[in-house]
């Protein structure tokens, strides 16, 4: 188990030189971005150079990949970093002509950018050459156009169709002995955690294929935010991505992303409002993936269930004292937060603190209904099993990630707010499979607290006449043309990350969202395939999937 | 006295009346097979009232809700549902996963393209009398989605709605509110208005054959089921 708040080792730091001597030739031109030096490669040398770049640098995570149109060309972006130090990033820029945009496609080299070639195609209009499954992904399939390509009119009519009684099971599946069935899970299901359609190939009880079928809840977040101006009509948004109370852990994200692009400073103690915020919700999503997973593993809505929105009512009622709303805070504003601790301050310190009082009591409780129960635990461990390299390979972070033992944690790796200068832990386990990443959950749920508490040891003993909770932001804000960033922040679920292009307007000519919800999920066939059906839901309730943010 | 003589008045005791009690199985014994509504009305076991009048009561009273989650509002109908509020309190708090057993569908979150089909079907899935409460600003035009691409402008473009509670999201007090309001409409007969829906799921080969269509003719069967977005026409 970890861990120092300073990581251990981190890898050595590759210089600009060395990577522009690994890609050498390969690189047309620079486009350095505000997070990380760029290059400019060819279409056709994309897995050339993401291999290279892979195995002789280690940069073993895929982060991101960005689609976006100009006005003479097609561009994807590459952002990659290293699990082992996420500080260290380089983006591949790679450009197609506007007449017949075919770039070459990295699922070779990572798992995940299946699904993110896919956004890309269906979003943009980008073709991936060598792609296994070029289909679209959040938009139906008899969807006619791409909504983020420049010339796409909004007001054509669509047409929608919902095929019933199909029969999607290929020859290929068929056989004299076996019995295979086809299962249809969801969208509307009571235990796909929302709007997600699972398309199942069964034999017998056991998982043969899954094809997760998303879309359900795509709401245009990126169309929202690229119509929206920078100082307030975004921040609205991200609170709707991961809907689960992780609210200020979102807007956090975009918060990082825009103050970096626009060189915004926020003050020291608005930083430690928005940790304690943060983690409050961290706590309230954890909390809900808890409940929702008892209920999923063994129908639990009477104890468990309930027992979960007890307290993520606590939580609420904090949140709503200090941001004025129960889910959609709306509360960070770009340098700072709205406005300081609820008056009097004493009584919301104190109502926190009474919180985390009881917290250990409540843990321990969880602790002895679900993980310790014998029962609960035959039919977690061993189930589910997502192996580290595989989750690095489909760009799983988060819990997922931890709990497989991947030890990587922004809020101690790439620190912002005041996460370096608290002292708490970031939990891994070793497990790989469902109970690991419900046991890696609940003791966040206590690392959060800890976290929680510091903060308000220092709120309350903040000097009065420094408690600026707002730096001095212009009311328009023009960060300069051309400048591109991606920056990402631990979400509740994972890393949750930004991509702004700016082209001199007050509104992002590009906003990108890379939502770990989406990731977690493209690993679910890694998980279940072989296993029985119900270990299928469990595995999924494990991801703790949001529809919101994987849709977007 | 016998209750084929309906009484104008009660003389005597209205305690409840128990001699053909006593006399089949003894005296003495406590009154608890009779109940207090029995006791409230005499020995009369007749309550007058009109039948579609009491079919609405008890409709208004037993109210089976969907299942149904679709996105951020959800999250607060979890809330009302579960401890705290508890919507069970006021009649309608059981969650029904199948809609073949529901009553009532909450409708809570955005409605985009491809999830409108799959609402419309799990629509009418649901048996006669059926009642949608439209949970939030989404179902209502869109909400802060409205000029998405993929968004459909309001659940009622769909399908009928009754109560809208609006919101984003609504507090579960709201939407305790907006379901008593409900059962009140219920109770007294008032159902909804049928609308006439932009959006209605056709077979494809019944779609008249303009550009689009013959466009599309080669991918999707002839049988199956569309719904056709016209965004330009949609508030």
């Amino acid at each position: 188990m970890s861990t120092e708040l300073e990581r251990q080792q981190r890898p050595v730091e590759v210089t600009e030189g060395e990577l522009e001597a690994l890609i050498g030739d390969r690189a047309l031109a620079r486009d350095d971005h505000l997070n990380a030096p760029g290059f400019v490669v060819r279409p056709d040398d994309v897995q050339a150079v993401l291999t290279d770049l892979k195995e002789q640098a280690g940069f073993d995570h895929l982060s991101c990949l960005t689609a976006q149109q100009y006005e003479d060309r097609y561009e994807s972006i590459y952002h990659m970093k290293k699990y082992a130090d996420p500080t260290q990033e380089v983006s591949i820029v790679v450009p197609t002509s506007i007449d017949d945009p075919v770039s070459q496609s990295a699922e070779p080299v990572f798992r995940t950018a299946d699904w993110h070639e896919r956004e890309a195609f269906d979003l943009v209009g980008i073709d991936y050459e060598g792609h296994p499954d070029p289909r679209r992904i959040l938009l139906p399939e008899t969807w006619q156009g791409h909504p983020l390509s420049l010339d796409y009119d909004q007001e054509k009519p669509q047409i929608v169709t919902l095929s019933e009684h199909a029969n999607p099971i290929q020859p290929d599946h068929h056989d004299a002995e076996s019995d295979t069935m086809f299962l249809n899970i969801g969208p509307h299901h009571p235990a796909t955690h929302g709007v997600l359609h699972v398309k199942t190939v069964l034999d017998g009880e056991t998982v043969v294929d899954i094809d997760p079928d998303i879309g359900y809840l795509h709401r245009c977040e990126e169309q929202m935010c690229q119509q929206g101006t920078y100082r307030h009509q975004i921040m609205p948004y991200p609170d709707r991505w991961d809907y689960v109370s992780a609210g200020l852990l979102n807007e956090w994200a975009y918060a990082r992303a825009a103050e970096d692009l626009a060189d915004i400073e926020v003050p020291e103690y608005a930083q430690i409002i928005r940790t304690m915020g943060a983690e409050l919700c961290r706590i309230a999503s954890h909390m809900l993936a808890l409940g929702t997973f008892a209920l999923d593993v063994y129908g639990d809505f009477t104890a468990v269930f309930q027992y979960a929105f007890r307290d993520r009512e606590v939580v609420q009622d904090i949140l709503e004292d200090l941001t004025g709303q129960r889910l959609m805070f709306n509360y960070f504003r770009l340098g700072g937060v709205a406005w300081d601790l609820p008056e009097p301050r004493e009584e919301f310190i104190a109502k926190t603190r009474d919180f985390l009082d009881e917290l250990p009591a409540k843990v321990d409780e969880y602790n002895d209904l679900i993980t310790g129960n014998e029962i609960f635990q035959v039919r977690c461990t061993n189930t589910g099993v997502l192996e580290p390299e595989t989750a690095k390979d489909y760009g799983c972070t988060g819990p997922v990630a931890r709990g497989s033992g991947v030890d990587y944690d922004l809020r101690r790796d790439d620190p912002y707010g005041y996460y370096e200068n608290l002292d708490w832990d970031v939990i891994t386990k070793d497990g790989c499979d469902n109970y690991a990443r419900v046991l890696c959950r609940m003791q966040e749920v206590e690392e959060s607290a800890k976290i929680i508490e510091q903060c308000l040891d220092l709120l309350e003993d903040w000097p009065e006449d420094d408690r600026t909770v707002q730096a001095n932001v212009p009311r328009t804000l023009k960060p300069d043309a051309d400048a591109e960033i991606y920056r990402a922040v631990e979400g509740a679920k994972g890393e949750l990350g930004i991509y702004i292009r700016s082209d001199g307007t007050d509104k992002p000519a590009r906003f990108k969202i890379r939502s770990p919800c989406y990731h977690n999920l493209s690993a679910l066939e890694e998980m279940c395939e072989g296993e029985y059906i119900p270990d299928l839901i469990a595995s999924l309730g494990s991801l703790d999937i949001v529809l919101g943010e994987v849709d977007r | 006295m016998s209750s084929n003589n309906p009484r104008q008045s009660i003389h005597d005791s209205t305690a409840p009346s128990t001699d053909t009690r006593d006399s089949r199985i003894g005296e003495g014994v406590d009154d608890r097979f009779n109940s207090k509504l029995r006791e409230a009305f005499g020995a009369s076991p007749f309550i007058l009232t009109k039948f579609d009048k009491f079919l609405n009561w008890v409709r208004g009273n037993s109210m089976f809700m969907l299942q149904f989650g679709i996105a951020c509002c959800s999250i607060e109908m979890i809330h009302t549902y579960a401890i705290k509020h508890d919507l069970d309190r006021f009649g309608a708090g059981v969650p029904r996963a199948s809609p073949r057993q529901a009553d009532v569908m909450i409708v809570p979150g955005t409605i985009v393209s491809k999830f409108g089909p799959r609402m419309k079907r799990v629509y009418d899935q649901m048996p006669e009398p059926k009642f949608v409460v439209g949970m939030g600003s989404c179902t209502i035009s869109g909400g802060p989605f409205q000029e998405g691409y993929n968004v459909v402008k309001g659940a009622e473009e769909i399908i009928p709605i009754d109560i809208h509670v609006p919101g984003c999201p609504p507090r579960p007090e709201a939407l305790i509110y907006g379901v008593a309001k409900l059962q009140e409409r219920i109770q007294n007969g008032e159902s909804s208005p049928v609308v006439v829906k932009p959006y209605e799921l056709e077979q494809f080969g019944d779609l008249p054959k303009d550009e689009l269509v013959q466009k599309l003719a080669n991918d999707i069967d002839e049988d199956d089921l569309v719904m056709r977005y016209n965004w330009a026409d949609s508030p």
